[in-house]
């Protein structure tokens, strides 16, 4: 199948992504944010797509923007927004965000610099229609262990997050 | 019996806080609610789905029914109580007659006592059938209601017949009947009857033995016999409670003693055996009414009754077993053309006092259960 | 121009998706058509359960505008564009605005991926099936805005309802529809597929509908998903979101007019959409009955006779309607009006007489005569059943259908492997 206009199609993804990241930390209303952390990971299941990575594309739109951001939703909706609103947005962690973000940016700038040599150019031969069927091969082949220790790390959190919630069991 | 009916819901203290802050609402339901049966608001404290109380906020219907019989003669106060309780109205214009009679020392001919008879029991029929239809329709079925009205319509073509009215009909007068039936009425009853036999099971096939209906119903809103005897709810409601009272065979009046008929009671007490209280209720009024209609007899429709009614000084209690309840009619007379107090005990108002007990801890759906099961009518609540 | 007429012609000979084939102006033409198809569907279901709901509730349903109120849809769809668009004061209003087009939105895009017959749609996906999951529980965001937007108790409380029951109801759709994915594995190759058209053609391999396949196990998940799929869309007896006696209206108490048709609009394809992934996923998506068992030319040309057969059955119906229609002159342009429509039916049943077309079509015609069996069940159900109420509902999804989805995905697995390791020669 013949990309289409991969390039625009990645700078349109890319920008939306930004444009919701920096919604997600600039709106005072805490709906708006999550709605705009919901753009931003549509965009990057998109992203995922032309990656030729449909299986990843898909979890992300069904795990994140389906079934996680709902549950954000619903907590934001039921506390209540009006007094987060008079809030000051931003607290004084100036210093740090800024060495963070400089720490970041430089980081991103010696990839992009001198990744050529770390990470050799090459073209993707993943095919597209067996993408799904080597995700399931690898996760219960070769990483079978990290995927179950995953899996158990989960149910400790559900356990915990029962145990916290109810009082009586 | 607590005294946790005397406090209101929305004074209580939040019973069990945690360290989430869960919202309790306050919600309003009607006085424009599609559930509500007429213009009840019922104020409701919620937490989450949960009821922790509610209140009933009553009285947008009323039209002073009970100051308006002051002011009228006997005779014609008698179409007034039909709008109270507009869903069974010969009911009530019954047990208004029956109270004035009682206060006259007159009684009705042999031949008015069985039409009243058959007139009301259709009406309990006609009035179950609305209860069931809207019961169902609030449960979420919504075709039971199109299968009763279509069968209610074949009563009222009856009522319409004999006195020109189908809701409010104004049937009998004090002393008797003012028309004689008409040619072929107990040929058309008999025929309402054996139409409509078959109609209870088809009602009943929709819904008794369906899943959803029994876990919408069963364990909803319950209530002891105790807390129905301490609230003076009577009715049907009552009977699903368990306790085996009926005024037609505890203080039989009109001729009701002539007949052969059961009483059918419950045991729970919940939603479900009120529903089949009431199914019951209506086979046993086509018992009744096939009875009364075979020995109706010949005769005078009419008492003799003075043209000016100027019944003796003194008070009269008069109670019949309406399709809601213990409808009584409590009459004071000085002597002249007018009551010098009519005080109606509506079955509708005292029942709707137990919302509050069969809801407590139940889910909001719930609420919209009992309200329905309790089957009342705001004409009659507010009166 | 001409190569571009080359193009256009370039795809009629593959036997590929146009999506598949990367044949953009099809693809386009194709969109256009499931947007239309779809529309003229929503439509039709609108007059369907009126009609077939006031038959099963000894009515007659809407009977004036139109004969038998053919044009009462078109009639309703004009009062909602004309109605004044009322919102809230104190509404979030960018909310409010954009929560019924994220809900069309994803019942709409879901269609990208169902395939109406093994080239009738609009692309393959490789991971199809997955895709329509995903993009219809999108869906759930946008009643989740549209409720809290709404900035009302009832609305909030519709919305919270009705999200929560989605999401639950989607765990026991997803191990229902994994069991009948495990189905696919029995290919000759080997491997399984998410692929939508993948699905329906291992079904046609494996020579039975998955319904049917390690019975009883295709035949419970089915009953799972079928299940399921009702609380997902909201539909009675799980219609808690919008119960009319206790909420009012759900989420969408507070919108009217073009925007409450929308909210409708989606409720209807996301029925569509969940029955088209019921039919491909166990009856058989496209495939006639019997499409090994009585093969060869001759029977394909019995079956492909069936879809001029029922327009001209419906046809059929108009006239029988035309001749019972009252000979009053008050009544003519209503007969004229069913005569016309009745003559229209003919002229397309007609055309599905020749072979040509009826070779092309007879898939998109099986295909929606299994959803529109589906469509039947969801109105006989609203006619049937009373409400669940929202614990009963939960411990439904929650108690009951989880474990049996748990269980017969674990016995799908085990039955398939034995097959595929042990039994296979």
């Amino acid at each position: 199948m013949a990309p289409i206009a991969t390039p625009f199609f990645f700078y349109l993804l890319s920008a939306m992504m930004l444009v919701g990241g920096i919604l997600v930390i600039t709106q005072k209303n805490a709906v708006h944010s999550a709605l705009a952390l919901i753009v931003t990971l549509l965009a990057q299941a998109a992203i995922y797509l032309m990656l030729y990575a449909p299986f990843v594309a898909a979890v992300q739109i069904v795990l994140y923007a389906g079934g996680i951001m709902v549950l954000f939703l619903f907590v934001i909706m039921l506390v209540n927004i009006d007094r987060s609103l008079k809030e000051k947005q931003f607290n004084s962690q100036w210093w740090v965000g800024i060495i963070a973000a400089t720490g970041l940016g430089g980081l991103f700038v010696a990839v992009y610099t001198k990744g050529k040599n770390i990470f050799p150019e090459r073209v993707l031969s993943v095919a597209e229609a067996d993408n799904t069927q080597k995700v399931a091969s690898l996760l219960y082949g070769q990483y079978m262990f990290a995927f179950e220790i995953a899996s158990l790390l989960l149910l400790v959190a559900i356990i915990g997050a029962v145990v916290m919630a109810k009082k009586k069991i | 019996m607590t005294d946790r009916t005397t406090l209101s819901p929305l004074d209580l203290e939040t019973p069990d806080k945690t360290f989430l802050d869960s919202n309790e609402l306050v919600i309003n339901m009607g006085p424009q609610h599609p559930a509500t049966h007429g213009v009840l608001r019922v104020i409701l404290r919620l937490d989450g789905e949960k009821v922790l109380g509610l209140e009933c906020v009553i009285g947008y219907l009323h039209r002073g029914v009970e100051k308006i019989g002051e002011n009228r003669t006997y005779t014609m106060f008698n179409p007034y109580v039909d709008r109270m309780d507009y869903v069974a109205a010969v009911s009530n214009g019954l047990g208004y007659c029956e109270a004035v009679e009682k206060l006259l020392s007159i009684e009705a001919p042999p031949r008015a006592q069985h039409v009243r008879v058959i007139l009301t029991e259709l009406n309990r029929i006609a009035s179950h059938q609305l209860w069931l239809g809207t019961h169902a329709l609030d449960i979420g079925a919504i075709t039971p209601l199109f299968y009763t009205f279509r069968d209610r319509e074949e009563i009222l073509k009856i009522f319409e017949k004999y006195c020109g009215a189908r809701l409010t009909t104004h049937s009998f007068r004090i002393g008797g009947l003012q028309y004689e039936t008409y040619n072929g009425f107990e040929k058309e009853v008999k025929n309402f009857l054996n139409f409509f036999r078959p109609k209870i099971s088809e009602y009943e096939e929709l819904l008794t033995t369906n899943r959803i209906w029994v876990e919408r119903t069963k364990n909803v809103g319950k209530i002891s016999a105790e807390d129905c005897i301490a609230l003076g709810v009577t009715g049907p409601v009552l009977r699903a409670s368990g306790v085996k009272w009926d005024l037609r065979k505890a203080q039989p009046y009109a001729n009701y003693k002539n007949f052969d008929f059961e009483i059918p009671t419950g045991q729970n007490g919940d939603t479900y055996d009120r529903y089949l209280v009431r199914m019951e209720e209506m086979r046993q009024a086509v018992r009744i009414i096939e009875q009364a209609v075979d020995a109706l007899p010949e005769g005078p429709i009419m008492a003799k009754v003075p043209k000016v009614m100027k019944p003796p000084v003194g008070e009269v209690y008069h109670s019949i077993e309406a399709p809601k309840g213990e409808l009584g009619y409590f009459i004071v007379s000085d002597g002249s053309t007018q009551p010098y107090r009519v005080r109606v005990r509506p079955p509708s108002f005292v029942n709707l006092q137990a919302l509050d007990i069969m809801c407590r801890g139940q889910l909001v759906a719930d609420v919209i259960a009992v309200i329905g099961t309790l089957d009342i009518v705001l004409g009659e609540v507010d009166r | 121009m001409n190569a571009f007429v080359q193009y256009i012609e370039s795809y009629l000979t593959s036997n590929l998706t146009p999506g598949a084939a990367g044949n953009m102006f099809w693809v386009f033409v194709y969109i256009l058509l499931v947007f239309v198809g779809l529309s003229v569907a929503v439509i039709c279901m609108n007059w369907l359960e009126r009609k077939i709901l006031a038959h099963m509730q000894v009515r007659l349903g809407p009977m004036r505008v139109g004969p038998h109120g053919l044009l009462q849809p078109f009639a309703d769809a004009l009062k909602l564009l004309l109605k004044e668009d009322i919102m809230p004061a104190e509404a979030d209003s960018v909310i409010f605005w954009a929560a019924p087009f994220i809900v069309v939105l994803a019942a709409f895009t879901t269609f990208v991926v169902v395939p109406f017959g093994p080239q009738h749609a609009i692309t393959d996906m490789n991971i199809g099936i997955l895709f329509m999951l995903g993009v219809s529980s999108l869906s759930v965001l946008g009643i989740v805005m549209a409720g809290w937007a709404s900035n009302s108790h009832y609305p909030l409380i519709g919305a919270l309802r009705s999200s929560a029951q989605m999401v639950s109801y989607e765990v026991a759709m997803g191990l229902a529809v994994v069991s009948a994915i495990l189905m696919t594995s029995l290919n000759a190759t080997g491997t399984g597929t998410l692929s939508m058209i993948g699905i329906v053609e291992a079904q046609k391999a494996q020579g039975e509908w998955f319904i049917f396949k390690f019975f009883p196990l295709g035949l419970v998940s089915f009953a799972i998903f079928a299940i399921a799929m009702v609380a997902e869309t909201n539909r009675a007896p799980f219609d808690l979101a919008e119960a009319e006696s206790e909420l009012t209206a759900g989420f969408h108490t507070e919108y009217s007019g073009f925007r409450w048709s929308l909210f409708f609009l989606a409720e209807y394809s996301a029925m569509i959409a969940v029955s088209s992934i019921a039919v491909t996923l166990w009856l058989g998506g496209w495939l006639r009955p019997f499409p090994n068992l009585l093969s060869g030319p001759r029977w394909d040309t019995f079956f492909s006779y069936f879809p001029g057969a029922t327009f001209l059955a419906l046809a059929a119906i108009c006239f029988f309607n035309v001749a019972r229609m009252p000979k009053h002159p008050y009544f003519r342009i209503q007969t004229v009006g069913l005569a016309g429509f009745g003559g229209f039916l003919a002229f397309i049943g007609l055309v599905l007489f020749i072979p040509a077309v009826s070779f092309r079509v007879q898939d998109i015609f099986w295909f929606s005569a299994k959803v529109a069996a589906f469509m039947y069940l969801y109105i006989w159900y609203r006619g049937t059943f009373p409400r669940y109420r929202f614990d009963q509902l939960m411990k439904i999804g929650w108690k009951v259908l989880l474990p049996v989805g748990l269980g017969v995905l674990i016995l799908t697995a085990g039955v398939a492997l034995f097959q595929q390791n042990l039994w296979r020669p």
